[in-house]
């Protein structure tokens, strides 16, 4: 077979590692036939909506359902009273707190779910929901996390007020959550009170929002005959939603499938569960119908995962030369009204204490104080790795201030500081174990191809043409540079509820040379059913055409703990090449046996197993699949078949250098991005255009939350901008055109050197805007500008600086 | 509410199929006639999912009632490809060009590029990127939409006949 056709020939057709494959997800999106959770329709379906608080704090002093009732075609409303004998008014979160599924009497936050109205359609739930009379007393609100640890503060959670001990320690006051820290309080102290230069900033990432386009939702179906619960819905992790349904309903697991259908997108939204998700499960269970649950825009915005809210103070010593010497952080993190942040449970700040990020710094310290206000519960990892992209702003921030204290240019100061090539792996002083990395090229690399010191000069011409009054624009420069932290996470320290953070693949490869995988992870846009095919591609010599890859049917896929923080390439790709090798070693014992040789005579070649130093005498893959189910083979089973579970051994550290240039009109505050250079090295590179695609997609996020998103909260608890009418989403005309560059240094640990990049340009992209936007300014004094950096808050810097004359 | 049979062209078929007087279009499309291709991303009006062309004229078919798009001609991403299955230019070239990621945005993105193509057959980059301002993508940036619609243009340009 194809005995002539030269290797490289081959290895093209495989389409594997390296191959800027086109998507076979796309010809049923392009087309309309995708299938997301929306699109479903079954017999009988109903249709639930919810009664949502109009307060941030009220008591619930009745629930008059009677008028709703009498809306032809509601059948049902339920209230936390109904859930009660269920013991199912709360549910536990991720964080190890329990959240409220019906406000049960008094209400949290603006847009708490208060009662479910089922009826026949969309149109008639919404009409109960208008008549459902609920009589509230307003309390006291606080949305100000650091008011909210006042001594004189409202009480707010009632259901918890007698509990000091939270599920991370020691609570110190009613509406403290718990204090974490790491590293060395001590030596940090010693470190800023010896040092030659101290430069300090409060810096404050403001409540944001994941706000993929499809919001959430879910169908849940109780088949009464069989016992079988079904549930379609957008879940980010569908497993962990079977085990943890199973868990408080008592419905054994075996009886509960979770499918992700088609999801719009995640961004870390749709990990978490939701009261929408139990009480369509309930009303299923009371009706006996399936019952759809689709939130619509204003109550994903206003109700379900919100992420960031991070409040930090931060010291960081250096000498006069610029070497640091320490880094000291506080953070004050408002979690809203119930802890139901997405981080592996024994990190209830994520990962923040990668917030030393790629610089060599000898001892810090930080502890994070968690808080509860009236404001919608979350802390989701928004296009990011738990906590990671506030770590990345703080240090990126604080690196910009220190080189304006020192007067020195802050790429300079980065490079000074880099943790150098040879220095790999690398402990940081908070304890990571960084795998590998090339920082000083990736800078140089990224200076080079801007002009950095061009842009400089450019920059020095510009301050002194709108000083002689020849131009009303400023021009910013800003730099930064990440180390991101994903691929949560080997099992001895990441868990999730107690359910370890491995990921798994399992590979059937049928008897004609094709073969399906089916994973635990589950895609919101980033391609798996191309991507993993091509690792597998690699590893086991088929075409990635003639593999089908499939997720999110609980059912099917084995067990796994699903698409978030980055990690479906680091985890579940580990397991797919290493389910591969599985298959690939029992093909190379059945090869023997074909070719009447030794195992070891063999030697693999892109699709084949070779009788080495005679490569005519070979067996391709696809005939071995054949041999595997029509010969009898003496000691070895029948079939092709192989499952991995894969812990991974450490987290896998991308990193990259992004450079923004920025126009900034100090009489209209509006900021022209004239330029975005954006480097990544996420190790080994397994589709191109797919990486390309995934860092647009994520500078466009970054830019969204730099230049304007803002979940805001007034002082009554009325959340504002919760639409598309206000809440920032860039269309095609304020989004630039980004350029895109990379390296390549491969993880030392993953088997394939894959490090996974989809959060990166978040991570990267949120502190170069923002030192752009500050640059622009730093020659008049400014060092730190809180985001959004939205024109009238531009405006304002200009106008504070006194540049209106 | 009562119901009303309200009826339409839409894809070129003639339909017909009972509505409330407040029923949305996209509602209509989506749950009568089971055409899941135009998605919901909002309730203000701003994402463009819910795209469709409506005699004519892009339209957020989530404005719209079912009942004033009585007697007219509607065409969704559902009715883009050719009778025979060949797809339209432009939903070959989201794929060449990776204009899609989740998907979701896309079938109001197509639609509204077709109808673009169309007010202007030929326009520039910052033609474009106005001309899609109403539909909003979470996932791609844009860069790569600009980039298919482009080459769709270009390439319905070359073979005049391929424009319908
Ligand atoms: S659904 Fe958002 S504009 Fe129609
Ligand atoms: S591809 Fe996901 S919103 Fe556009």
């Amino acid at each position: 077979m194809n005995e002539q056709t030269p290797i490289a020939e081959r290895a093209e057709k495989l389409q594997g590692l390296g191959c800027a494959r086109k998507r076979v997800e796309d010809a049923r999106f392009t087309q309309g036939k995708g299938n997301y959770v929306d699109d479903i329709k079954l017999n009988g379906m109903l249709f639930g909506d919810f009664v949502r608080s109009p307060y941030g704090h009220a008591r619930i002093k009745g629930i008059d359902k009677e008028a709703a009732l009498a809306v032809p075609g509601v059948l049902a409303v339920i209230t936390a009273e109904d859930l009660i004998p269920l013991n199912l008014h709360y549910m536990p979160t991720l964080a190890g707190d329990v959240q409220a599924v019906l406000a049960h009497e008094k209400v949290l936050f603006q847009s708490q779910e208060v009662a479910f109205v089922v009826a026949t359609d969309r149109y008639a739930a919404a009409d109960g929901v208008e008549l459902v009379e609920v009589d509230y007393e307003e309390l006291p609100v606080v949305v100000d996390a650091a008011k909210a640890m006042a001594a004189d503060a409202p009480l707010l959670r009632e259901d918890i007020k007698d509990k000091d001990e939270g599920a991370h320690g020691p609570r110190k006051h009613h509406n403290h959550i718990f204090y974490w820290d790491a590293g060395d309080l001590e030596g940090t102290q010693r470190a800023l009170s010896q040092a030659e230069v101290v430069a300090e900033e409060s810096i404050a990432y403001q409540r944001v929002h994941p706000c993929p386009l499809e919001t959430c939702g879910c169908v849940a179906s109780m088949d009464k005959v069989n016992g079988k619960l079904t549930v379609w819905g957008t879940f980010q992790a569908p497993h962990a939603v079977r085990t943890v349904a199973s868990l408080i309903s008592n419905i054994p697991e075996h009886n509960i499938r979770i499918v992700s259908p088609d999801i719009g997108g995640g961004f870390g939204n749709k990990v978490g569960v939701y009261p929408g998700y139990i009480c369509a499960i309930v009303a299923s269970i009371v009706t006996g119908q399936p019952v759809k649950w689709i939130e619509d825009r204003i109550e994903n915005l206003s109700s379900t995962a919100f992420a960031r809210d991070y409040h930090m103070t931060g010291k960081i010593a250096a000498t006069k030369e610029g070497k640091i010497t320490g880094l000291q952080c506080h953070v004050l993190a408002d979690h809203g009204a119930f802890d139901a942040c997405a981080d592996p449970t024994k990190f209830p700040a994520g990962f923040f204490h990668i917030c030393t990020g790629s610089y060599d710094i000898p001892v810090a310290y930080v502890g994070v104080d968690g808080v509860y206000t009236n404001k919608a519960p979350g802390g989701v990892a928004y296009r990011c790795s738990f906590r990671v992209t506030e770590a990345s702003y703080f240090i990126e921030r604080m690196i910009d201030v220190l080189a304006r204290k020192l007067e020195m240019d802050p790429a300079e100061l980065r490079m000074k500081n880099f943790i150098a090539r040879e220095q790999f792996p690398y402990t940081s002083a908070l304890g990571w174990e960084y795998d590998s990395g090339n920082y000083h090229t990736a800078m140089a690399k990224a200076m080079e191809t801007v002009g950095y010191q061009a842009l400089r000069t450019e920059q020095a011409a510009n301050r002194e043409a709108f000083v002689r009054g020849e131009t009303r624009s400023l021009m910013g420069i800003g730099v930064a540079f990440f180390t991101e932290i994903v691929g949560a996470g080997p099992v001895k320290n990441c868990d999730i509820l107690g359910l370890g953070m491995f990921d798994s693949c399992e590979i059937r490869v049928h008897p004609t040379g094709s073969a399906i995988a089916r994973l635990g992870t589950i895609s919101q846009g980033q391609g798996h059913a191309t991507t993993f095919a091509q690792i597998l591609a690699s590893e086991i010599g088929l075409p990635a055409d003639r593999i089908t890859v499939e997720e999110g049917d609980t059912d099917t896929a084995p067990y796994g703990l699903g698409t978030y923080g980055s990690r479906s390439t680091p985890v579940a790709g580990a397991a797919t090449a290493m389910a591969g090798r599985k298959i690939r070693a029992k093909a190379q014992m059945i090869a023997a046996y074909l070719l009447e040789v030794h195992d070891d005579d063999l030697e693999w070649e892109v699709d084949r197993f070779q009788v080495k130093g005679n490569p005519e005498r070979f067996k391709a893959m696809s005939e071995i699949a054949f041999a595997a189910y029509n010969q009898a083979i003496p000691g070895i089973e029948p079939g092709l078949e192989a499952v991995s579970y894969y812990d991974p051994p450490n987290m896998t550290y991308p990193f990259g250098a992004y450079i923004c240039v920025v126009d900034v009109d100090v009489d209209t505050g509006v900021t022209d991005i004239r330029r975005f250079y954006a480097l990544d090295d996420c190790g080994t590179r397994i589709n191109p255009m797919v990486i390309e695609g995934q860092v647009h997609g994520g500078l466009t996020e970054a830019l969204a939350i730099a230049m304007g998103q803002e979940i805001r909260y007034d002082e009554i608890g009325n959340v504002q901008g919760a639409s598309l009418m206000d809440f920032f989403l860039p269309t095609a005309v304020e989004t630039p055109t980004w350029e895109t560059d990379h390296t390549v240094t491969p993880s030392p640990h993953h088997p394939i050197g894959a490090k996974g990049v989809g959060e990166s340009p978040n991570v990267g992209g949120v502190p170069a805007f923002s030192n752009a936007v500050v640059d622009a300014f730093a020659h008049l004094g400014l060092t730190h500008t809180q985001m959004p950096h939205d024109h009238w808050r531009v405006w304002s810097v200009a106008q504070d600086l006194g540049l209106h004359g | 509410m009562s119901k009303k049979a309200i009826s339409m062209t839409v894809n070129g078929r003639p339909v017909e199929a009972p509505a409330e007087p407040r029923t949305l279009l996209i509602h209509y499309l989506r749950e009568q006639l089971d055409l899941t291709g135009p998605h919901i991303g909002c309730d203000t009006g701003h994402c463009g999912a819910c795209t469709v062309d409506l005699d004519g004229q892009s339209v957020k078919s989530c404005m719209v009632f079912a009942i004033q798009a009585e007697g007219a001609e509607v065409t969704t991403i559902e009715g883009l490809a050719q009778p025979d299955g060949r797809l339209h230019a432009l939903q070959e070239a989201f794929r060449e060009h990776h204009g899609l990621q989740c998907g979701y945005c896309t079938p109001g993105m197509i639609t509204r590029a077709y109808r673009l193509l169309q007010e202007n057959p030929d326009p520039s980059e910052q033609e474009i990127r106005y001309g899609i301002s109403g539909n909003l993508c979470r996932c791609t940036g844009y860069q790569n939409i600009v980039r298919a619609i482009q080459a769709a243009a270009q390439n319905l340009n070359s073979v005049p006949e391929a424009a319908e």
